[in-house]
């Protein structure tokens, strides 16, 4: 059954037409449309970035055909539906990875550019947008347009993490990254305080391609920001290839009642995730699967949140302003929230082509909170305000909520941004953060 | 060696998963659709995902001799095949078919006549190789005829008589032939139409029919419930089956 809503389930809309398209040859002509337009592909950005409310959403799961691979330069080429897994799984074998990814490799490679993911690898690699080498961008206005850093480089500055406004892309090609093999060398630290995990980073991004870390959202006090850094490099002497991947299994279709993820849960999990190796550091060659995509394994599990869905908060703040995180950390403490996976992460200073992109030098930290109601909004508003305090910014493609004022401080660029919207695209995230406001130039 | 498969309307979605399936495990495709744009891209997108060979041929199924000429073609490329997939089909409009008899006679040529001429000749060949799969994709609206699409279905209804028939001839040389009977799925071809949960994946039904091609079975539900709910459908008494908006 296909719904087309967004990963948190919140908001919901519902689009007036739904368009799948397969073939690149038979694009429709978009200049004819009368409602406004949106791509819509996998369906994994949390907010409203992929929702477009009485609109038409152009369905690209079916453009899924790969176009070019060069085994030898790590070029690939492909429509812009194809998934990260069906990449992984053509490319793999070949020992060619992914340059960035994102924490789930079922998002399509469209949607990767136009909500410029980064990964575990950030604070070495940037983000995806740094590899992405050209795309072709189908306009309502002037028809296709062939983009790259030489080519027509604003709109392509402009496309990624343009959130799918400045056009639909076709497909894109990009630099793959060589690998011994699919296996991760995995490191899990334990850390008892934030002033830890800073310390920790500090040392494991010099060392470590990949570092992340979980934490503890329900302690407080001497404990606050406790939880257990992960850091993983490819390995060298592991490298045969993995046959199978295994697919995920799905939550059947019942509503899951509210209780099932709440405050008693949650800290029942993270004790048990905590005290698995409680002050021990636990090393482990795993696949690539397990490492990178742990939450992947159930298909579904944004259903967990229940019937009304749920939040993410993701916002960054510069490295001299890291007290925001404890500061949004005491927030969390004090409003009882139940908060139920965070993950904490140093961004490094590599620039993405992308003109909107949300990654910058700083910290970051993910939150994920059941939708209950005003509540859930004003916790997430009041973190708004240190962030913006901070000079910090929101993560477009997992909001909902964040008001015109935040968006707009959070991305000066906006304006200069908005001149490349193609002028029949439109989202349910843009309307929201532009409502009321005129438009200028 | 490496598979040799002819698949035919091979740019349909079903047709394309199943397609992959067969890419993966390194297999020689010999593609025939009508859209020479679609066929390269699709061959590119297959050789890429682990193909050894792929050839295309642009053909219209419902044309009689380029029919037979492409089947002539495909089977001396690599002197012989291993599989054939006749995959192409039209969902018709039901009502139109029932108001005008070119649509009908269309609807019937599409789904029935070339289909069951193509087998007629692949059949053949195959006889003489004593050796390989053909597969069909039928429909669960064969099993009975209903009010929404029995145009449709009888077509269905026509191809799944003439495999079962075919399949006893063929029994003897070694020859296999697999009749696919996919309930709704996700396509292009029914877009058009409200699913529900019921309605399966594309992916999981040409993952079917591949697993299906290379397994000893001869009448493969996709998926599975469907012969069940088929079997229920088909014990329902006429009088209360007439009542059923189905």
């Amino acid at each position: 059954m296909t719904a087309y809503e967004s990963w948190g389930r919140y908001p919901r809309s519902t689009p007036a037409q739904v368009v799948p398209l397969s073939w690149i040859s038979e694009i429709p002509d978009l200049s004819q449309s009368a409602r406004p337009l949106l791509a819509y592909g996998m369906g994994r950005s949390y907010g409203d970035c992929c929702l477009n409310g009485e609109g038409t959403l152009l369905a690209t799961r079916g453009l899924d055909k790969f176009m070019q691979f060069d085994t030898v330069s790590g070029i690939l080429r492909c429509e812009a539906g194809v998934t990260l897994e069906a990449i992984l799984r053509v490319v793999l074998p070949a020992k060619w990875f992914l340059p960035v990814t994102p924490g789930t490799q079922f998002v399509t490679i469209g949607g990767a550019i136009a909500n410029d993911v980064h990964g575990k690898n950030h604070h070495r690699a940037g983000s995806f947008g740094c590899y992405v080498r050209c795309f072709e961008v189908m306009r309502s206005d002037v028809g296709s347009v062939l983009c790259s850093r030489e080519q027509n480089a604003d709109l392509f500055e402009a496309t990624i993490g343009g959130l799918g406004l400045t056009g639909l892309i076709l497909w894109a090609e990009i630099q793959l990254k060589r690998v011994p093999g699919p296996w991760i060398d995995c490191e899990e630290i334990p850390f008892e305080k934030l002033e830890d995990f800073f310390e920790l980073s500090l040392q494991s991004d010099e060392s470590h391609e990949y570092t992340v870390a979980w934490v503890d959202c329900l302690s407080s006090g001497e404990n606050l920001g406790r939880g257990i850094f992960i850091r993983g490099d490819h390995s060298e002497t592991r490298t045969s290839n993995i046959e199978v991947h295994r697919r995920g299994t799905a939550i059947p279709g019942l509503p899951v009642p509210e209780f099932v993820i709440s405050r008693p849960t949650i800290r029942a999990f993270n004790w048990i995730y905590l005290h698995r190796n409680w002050r021990k550091i636990s090393r482990s060659v795993v696949p690539f699967d397990t490492f990178f995509y742990p939450l992947d394994r159930l298909n579904n599990w944004n259903v967990l949140h229940g019937r009304r869905g749920f939040l993410q908060y993701q916002f960054v703040v510069p490295q001299e302003n890291r007290d925001a995180v404890r500061e949004i950390l005491e927030l969390i403490v004090a409003g009882k929230a139940p908060c139920a996976l965070s993950v904490l992460k140093i961004f490094g200073s590599q620039p993405s082509p992308g003109m909107m992109s949300f990654p910058r030098p700083g910290v970051t930290l993910a939150l994920d909170f059941p939708f209950r109601g005003a509540r859930t909004l004003e916790l997430c508003e009041r973190f708004d305000e240190v962030v913006r305090r901070n000079g910090g910014a929101v993560y477009p493609a997992k909001d909902a909520r964040m008001s015109p004022e935040s968006y707009k401080l959070y991305f000066p660029r906006w304006a200069e941004f908005s001149k490349f919207i193609d002028p029949k695209f439109c989202s349910d995230f843009w309307r929201r953060v532009t409502a009321s406001e005129v438009v200028d130039g | 060696m490496s598979r040799r498969v002819l698949i035919l309307g091979a740019t349909s979605r079903i047709a394309q998963e199943a397609a992959r399936c067969f890419a993966a495990e390194h297999a020689r495709l010999f593609l025939v659709a009508r859209d020479p744009r679609k066929l390269a891209a699709l061959a590119e997108d297959l050789r890429i995902r682990g193909c050894e060979l792929v050839e295309t041929a642009q053909a219209d199924m419902t044309d009689e001799s380029s029919r037979e000429r492409i089947v002539e073609t495909a089977f001396a490329m690599w002197g012989g095949l291993d599989a054939g997939l006749i995959a192409h089909g039209t969902l018709p409009d039901q009502s139109a078919a029932e108001r005008d008899l070119r649509v009908l006679r269309q609807e019937i040529e599409t789904n029935f006549v070339s289909v069951a001429s193509l087998l007629m000749q692949l059949a053949k060949l195959f006889e003489q190789q004593r050796a390989g799969v053909l597969c069909v994709i039928g429909s669960v609206a064969g099993d009975r005829g209903r009010r929404s699409n029995y145009v449709y279905g009888s077509a269905k209804a026509g191809v799944a008589t003439l495999v079962a028939g075919l399949r006893v001839r063929v029994a003897a040389t070694g020859v296999r032939v697999v009749l696919i009977k996919p309930g709704w799925v996700s396509t292009p071809m029914t877009a058009h139409l409200k699913q529900n949960f019921l309605f399966a994946t594309a992916e999981e039904v040409g993952r079917g029919i591949h697993d299906a091609m290379i397994s000893p079975r001869v009448v493969v539900y996709l998926p599975w419930y469907w012969r069940w709910i088929m079997r229920i459908i088909g014990l329902i008494p006429e009088p209360i089956f007439a009542k059923l908006n189905l």
